[in-house]
Parts: C-alpha cells; sequence; structure tokens
C-alpha cells in the first residue's frame, strides 16, 4: 500500500464535486482508459466575471488520483480563470499535504485537466505535452523525447544533471536506468572519440525489399489490418493516410488519439511493419503530413 | 468470527506462518543455534534438523534423492540461479526460451540478458492465458539452454502443461525449469516422475516463513552455482543455512501434503462460491485465465471501467485484503502484463482483482466480501467517466469463453 496522508485518504473515501455538472461551460477530459488515469473536469464560468461558478469530476483511477481530483475542484472554486491557471500540481499535492512521489502524475493530470477546460472554455485547442515519446518518468511524466532533447540541447552528462533540467528522475527514482540509457545513446551519437579506436560495427540492415509497389501497399495493408482489432478492443483504431516512400502517415482513431502512451503504440506498429516488409519505414501521425506539405 | 474481523484473501501474495510451523521454528532461534557445518554436538543436532526438513521437502516434490533438494532465500533466488546456470553450465547454446506471462524474477533477468546478447524467446498465450504448444515445439533449437515456464500463473491461477513441454525440451537438449511458486502445495506434484529437471519454490507461499526457497536440481543436471564461497549445500549455494527457516518450511512442507486434499476440495468450494457470487452480484465483471484448469485457491476477476487500487483501498477500509494487477498499485502506468498478455482490454485490465484463498479462510469470511463487493464497484463506477450511472458509457468487453 502506498503511504498516502489522511487528507489524500479523507478525499478518495469523500471525494468532494463528484458527478457530471449539467451547465458546464468548460470541459478539460485529459488521460484515457489505457494509461490507468482518465480526469473529466467540468466547471461553470461566469462569463462576466470569468470566475469558477462550480467545478465537478469524474475520475478513473487510483486514490490518489480521485483525491487529486476532488482536491483540485476544491481548490479553483471561486477562482477566475487567470488565477486558477495558476494552480500548479505542486499546489494541488500540497493541498493534500502530499503525494507519493510516484503518484505526483495524479496531481499533473489534475493540473493538465484545468488548462483543457479553460481552454474548452475560451474556444482554444489544448493539447498534452507530453505524448511524444514513451514516457521514462511516470513521477513527473517525463517523456524520452524530452530528456533526449534538453541532454543535447545543454550537454548534460548526468542523471542528477537531467534531474535538475526536467524534473525527471526526481521522485521515486525508478527510471534513473532509463535515464542512463538515454544519456549513453545521446552520447554515442555526438561523441566518436573513445570509440575511434574500434573498428565500426556496421548497423543490422535487413535485407532489401524484393515486393513491387503494389505488393509493398497490400503488405503494409495487411499488417495494419492485422493489428487493428488490438486497438478496437481498446476502443481505438488506425487508418492509413498516405504512403510516402519510408513514410507511413497514418491516424490513430478513438482512444488510440491522444493517448498518452500514443508514441509506444507508434512504435509497436512500426516495429511489425518494419518486420513484416523486410526494410526500414517510418510510421508517424497524419498530422506531419500537413506539416510537410 | 467477529463481524468486522480482517479477511485475508491475498494467499498468491504471501501466506499467514502455520502456527505449527512457528512452535518449530522457535528453538533455533535460542538453544538450537549451532552452525550445521560444524563438528561438534551443537551443529549436529542442527544439521540432522536440516536433514529432516530436507527429507520434508524431497517428499511433498517427489523427489527421487534429497540431495536433489539445496536450500535457498527465495524464489527469486531460485529462478536466477537456474537460468543462469544453465547458460554457464551450457556455453554452447545462447537461448532462453520462456512465457510472456512469468514472474518478474525471470522477466526481469531474461531482459537483461537479452541486452547481453542472449537470445530471449517469450511464448504468447491466448485469451484464456493458455499456451500453444506448436508455437513452443516451433521455439525450440539446438541453440536452447533452457526451458523456464512457471508451473501456475500467480495472477490467474492458469496451470501449465509443463511435465510434457520439459520432455519436448529434452528432445533438443535443453534443460527445463519451472517456477513452481504457487504450484507447490496447492496441487499434486511428483518430480521423479517427470523430466523436469530444476524446479523453484518459495517458502512463504505455503505457510512458511519469508527469507528461504529451494532449488530442485534432478541429479545429472548441469549446474554452476550463482554463490561461491563455502561448502554448504554440497557447494551448490554457499552461505550458512538460514536454519530456523529451513526447519520451518520442512514443517510447512508436511503440513501441505496433509492439507492437499483439502485445498483441492474445500479451499476450491470457497473460492468457486466467491467467485460465482460475485459474477451474480457484480455486473460487467468477468474471470481471466484458463477456469477450468487452475489452482483452486485462485480466482482473478476484471471489473470493468474502475481502477484496481481504488477498489483494493475500499476493500482494505471493510477489512478485505486481496490484490491488483492494476498499473497503480506498482507504480508503473502500464496494467498487469498477463492481462495484456491474455488481450484484455485496458477498460477491464486496469480493475482486476485476484482473490487468493487458503486453508484458513472460512464460509463466513466468503459471504461478506459478496455483501461488500457489490457495493464497492459501484461506489466506483459513480464517479467514473465510463459509466453513465446505469450502465457503460463506452463499449464493455465480453470475453468469447463467458
Amino acid at each position: 500500500m502506498w503511504d498516502y496522508s489522511e487528507k489524500v485518504r479523507e478525499h478518495f473515501f469523500n471525494p468532494r464535486n463528484v458527478g457530471a455538472l449539467e451547465d458546464a461551460n468548460g470541459i478539460g477530459e485529459v488521460g484515457s482508459i489505457q494509461c490507468g488515469d482518465a480526469l473529466r473536469l467540468m466547471i461553470k464560468v461566469d462569463p462576466a466575471t470569468e470566475t469558477i461558478l462550480d467545478a465537478r469530476f469524474q475520475t478513473f483511477g487510483c486514490g490518489s488520483a480521485i483525491a487529486s481530483s476532488s482536491a483540485l475542484t476544491e481548490i479553483i472554486k471561486g477562482m477566475t480563470l487567470d488565477e486558477a491557471l495558476k494552480v500548479s500540481n505542486q499546489d494541488i499535492a500540497d493541498y493534500l499535504d502530499g503525494l507519493p512521489p510516484e503518484k505526483m502524475h495524479c496531481s499533473v493530470m489534475g493540473r493538465e485537466a484545468l488548462q483543457a477546460a479553460v481552454a474548452n472554455y475560451r474556444g482554444e485547442d489544448w493539447r498534452e505535452d507530453h505524448e511524444e515519446g514513451a514516457l521514462v518518468c511516470k513521477c513527473f511524466a517525463v517523456d524520452a523525447k524530452l530528456i533526449e532533447e534538453t541532454i543535447r540541447a545543454n550537454g548534460l552528462t548526468s542523471v542528477e544533471q537531467v534531474t535538475h533540467y526536467t524534473k525527471a528522475g526526481g521522485g521515486c527514482t525508478a527510471c534513473h536506468e532509463g535515464i542512463e540509457e538515454i544519456l549513453v545513446k545521446v552520447a554515442k551519437e555526438t561523441c566518436t572519440a573513445p570509440t575511434a579506436d574500434k573498428k565500426p560495427t556496421p548497423p543490422a540492415i535487413p535485407p532489401a525489399p524484393t515486393l513491387t509497389s503494389f505488393q509493398r501497399m497490400r503488405k503494409i495493408e495487411e499488417t495494419i489490418a492485422s493489428i487493428r482489432p488490438m486497438l478496437q478492443r481498446d476502443h481505438g483504431d488506425i487508418e492509413i493516410v498516405e504512403i510516402d516512400g519510408k513514410n507511413i502517415y497514418v491516424n490513430l482513431k478513438g482512444a488510440c488519439a491522444g493517448c498518452m502512451m500514443e508514441a509506444a503504440t507508434l512504435n509497436g506498429i512500426q516495429t511489425r511493419l518494419v518486420e513484416a516488409l523486410g526494410e526500414f519505414v517510418r510510421l508517424l501521425p497524419a498530422s506531419q503530413l500537413k506539416r510537410a506539405a | 468470527m467477529m463481524d468486522n474481523a480482517p479477511i485475508y484473501l491475498d494467499n498468491n501474495a504471501t501466506t499467514a506462518c502455520d502456527p505449527a510451523v512457528v512452535e518449530a521454528m522457535l528453538p533455533f532461534f535460542t538453544e538450537q543455534f549451532g552452525n550445521p557445518s560444524s563438528m561438534h554436538s551443537f551443529g549436529n543436532k542442527v544439521g540432522f534438523a536440516l536433514k529432516e526438513a530436507r527429507a520434508r521437502v524431497q517428499a511433498l516434490l517427489g523427489a527421487a534423492h534429497d540431495s536433489e533438494i539445496v536450500f535457498t532465500s527465495c524464489g527469486t533466488e531460485s529462478d536466477n540461479t537456474a537460468i543462469l546456470s544453465a547458460l554457464k553450465a551450457q556455453p554452447e547454446r545462447n537461448q532462453i526460451v520462456t512465457t510472456a506471462v512469468e514472474h518478474a524474477a525471470i522477466l526481469a533477468l531474461c531482459d537483461q540478458l537479452e541486452k547481453e546478447g542472449y537470445v530471449v524467446t517469450r511464448l504468447s498465450v491466448d485469451k484464456r492465458g493458455r499456451l500453444d504448444l506448436d508455437e513452443y515445439r516451433a521455439a525450440l533449437s539446438p541453440r536452447t539452454a533452457i526451458v523456464s515456464v512457471m508451473w501456475a500463473n500467480n495472477e490467474t491461477g492458469t496451470i501449465f502443461p509443463v511435465e510434457v513441454m520439459a520432455e519436448m525440451a529434452h528432445a533438443v537438449g535443453a534443460q527445463f525449469h519451472t517456477d513452481a511458486v504457487q504450484a507447490v502445495g496447492k496441487i499434486a506434484i511428483d518430480l521423479k516422475k517427470t523430466e523436469i529437471d530444476i524446479l523453484s519454490l518459495s517458502g512463504h507461499k505455503l505457510h512458511a516463513p519469508k527469507g528461504v526457497g529451494v532449488l530442485y536440481l534432478k541429479r545429472g543436471t548441469r549446474f554452476r552455482p550463482l554463490l561461491r564461497g563455502g561448502h554448504q549445500e554440497r557447494g551448490r549455494r554457499a552461505g550458512t543455512e538460514n536454519t530456523a527457516s529451513i526447519v520451518g518450511l520442512g514443517v510447512a512442507c508436511e503440513l501441505a501434503r496433509q492439507h492437499m486434499a483439502f485445498e483441492n476440495t474445500e479451499v476450491r468450494r470457497l473460492r468457486d462460491k466467491l467467485e460465482s457470487g460475485i459474477l451474480a452480484a457484480v455486473p460487467h465483471c468477468f474471470v481471466t485465465g484458463d477456469v477450468a484448469n487452475r489452482l483452486p485457491n485462485t480466482s482473478n476477476i476484471a471489473f470493468e471501467f474502475v481502477e484496481g487500487e481504488a477498489i483494493l483501498l475500499l476493500l482494505n477500509k471493510a477489512g478485505i485484503a486481496a490484490s491488483s494487477g492494476s498499473a497503480c498499485t506498482s507504480g508503473s502506468l502500464e496494467p498487469s502484463h498477463v492481462m495484456r498478455a491474455m488481450g484484455i482490454p485496458y477498460t477491464a485490465a486496469h480493475g482486476t482483482i485476484r482473490f487468493s484463498l487458503s486453508r484458513f479462510n472460512s464460509d463466513a469470511e466468503i459471504d461478506r466480501v459478496i455483501a461488500v463487493l457489490p457495493q464497492v464497484i459501484a461506489q466506483l463506477r459513480k464517479i467514473s467517466p465510463y459509466w453513465n450511472g446505469s450502465g457503460p458509457a463506452v463499449e464493455s468487453f465480453v470475453p468469447a469463453y463467458a
């Protein structure tokens, strides 16, 4: 069992502001059932003063997810939107007299739901900012891509430095090995001197494709079709939008779209495609196709 | 029994020490303190106690020789020793065949060995958690050093056909190891009639204390020790024996033999009563695993649209202890690898609860769980965004075998 504070337990066993808010004019939905945490935050905002008159929530998740949601609604009621946007995940954790480090992502989810609800009220687009790569630090919801880019941009060389720059690894420390692996990966890219005396090993390259264009397209379709039932079982789906040389553009749909594990899903499908085709291909979200066009 | 006395249904995690086990251990903390390797009378008395314990373990496992029993510190040590030994003893072979649903003691080691260059083949399971023997046959090769397959799954209780699989492994010259941590004491085992080379067991899963395990090594199995040093355990596991716990394990094994029939009749009856009571009272839940072929004490039930840790917290408040394969109990975001391997969708995989019984449970306890659990699930579904008051807000999952 986790070492939950009395306040976390109190808000879990007796959550405040539960259920649908019928006249909500701002709704923020973050997380997904795939991730094990999902929160729908509903706020009723007075348009004249931009004050949050009421807030309610529905949460699928663990004890701290439910407690964080409950705490969030209590904190923001009566605040103006600008005041509410200043509420950090640490404020939510502090309100609950702290959360176990491994559960800090629950408070992050609360903050994101709040941002999403305010954006929804204001008619703005809002997207979670940690869905680029596989989640490495679960305590602070930091993904591999952010860690990798921060290491590269700042020439970081230790886990401690990564923690200072990104917070990743600052909680339960379970991800330290993963951060070390990213450090090694980036170091290999940027530092060739230590390996200069070794004969470089050529990367393993799959045999050259022997398929015709038509056969290749069919193979891609068949592979995607074999994966679709798995995604559909989780209320998601995938569709091919465009095949451009090595790049295959797809749309993830339903529950798969916007999921925190989206990058991991794409990576897994990409691996299957590479195996099926016997050549390197990249699976990219269709949004990148638009960017390229 | 008092109405609010705690109810323990998490026996696949650990069991209560049997009072008879505790009583047998006590002298070995006080007057029986000798080192069993010593040549004087202090040591001899303890040495004889170890010998007796070894014979009791041998009897429970149906091992042909008492020298095939090696005492270790836990199931994890036994599992790690088995695989590392097989790789070192057969350097000409570099493949490990295992399953996707093993305990972390196997999977985490295999992940590491894979990084070091070994080839790991992880067999998949079907929707009921069963292995495909054709897939297994195809995975075996002259490069296979060891096959490691659990006898029974810790989450679902699903029993694997390890006797047949051991014969198939031998056909390619590979060693066969089974992690029998959950199976020992719950189903009859007679190792001398099988081709199983190595077996792991853990004391605290069968009413012995924590911190003691066994590695069964069939005579003639090529072996390399994990711990080197003293000549304890015939040099196969150096380190002074945890004598009190080993004595306790011996008694626990003796008691397990005596209670084997009870385990398969009364404990099974209680488990089935619990399961049918829950299924009748709670909508949108189902039993996972191979229902027809599983441990008599285990029931793993998936409750859709609610999260396992939240269920556990509410059950705990009501004095009921169970466990969950949910992500949040482990601090991970991914639910149980066993549920995912069986293709249980996320809508249900996050809400699985494992009830594992023992001979110390009673009808009254089961009645109370059946009374409490429906309210717990209803309370959480009321909060869930995937439940709209009268039913699921998203598609419900019905397993093909339901």
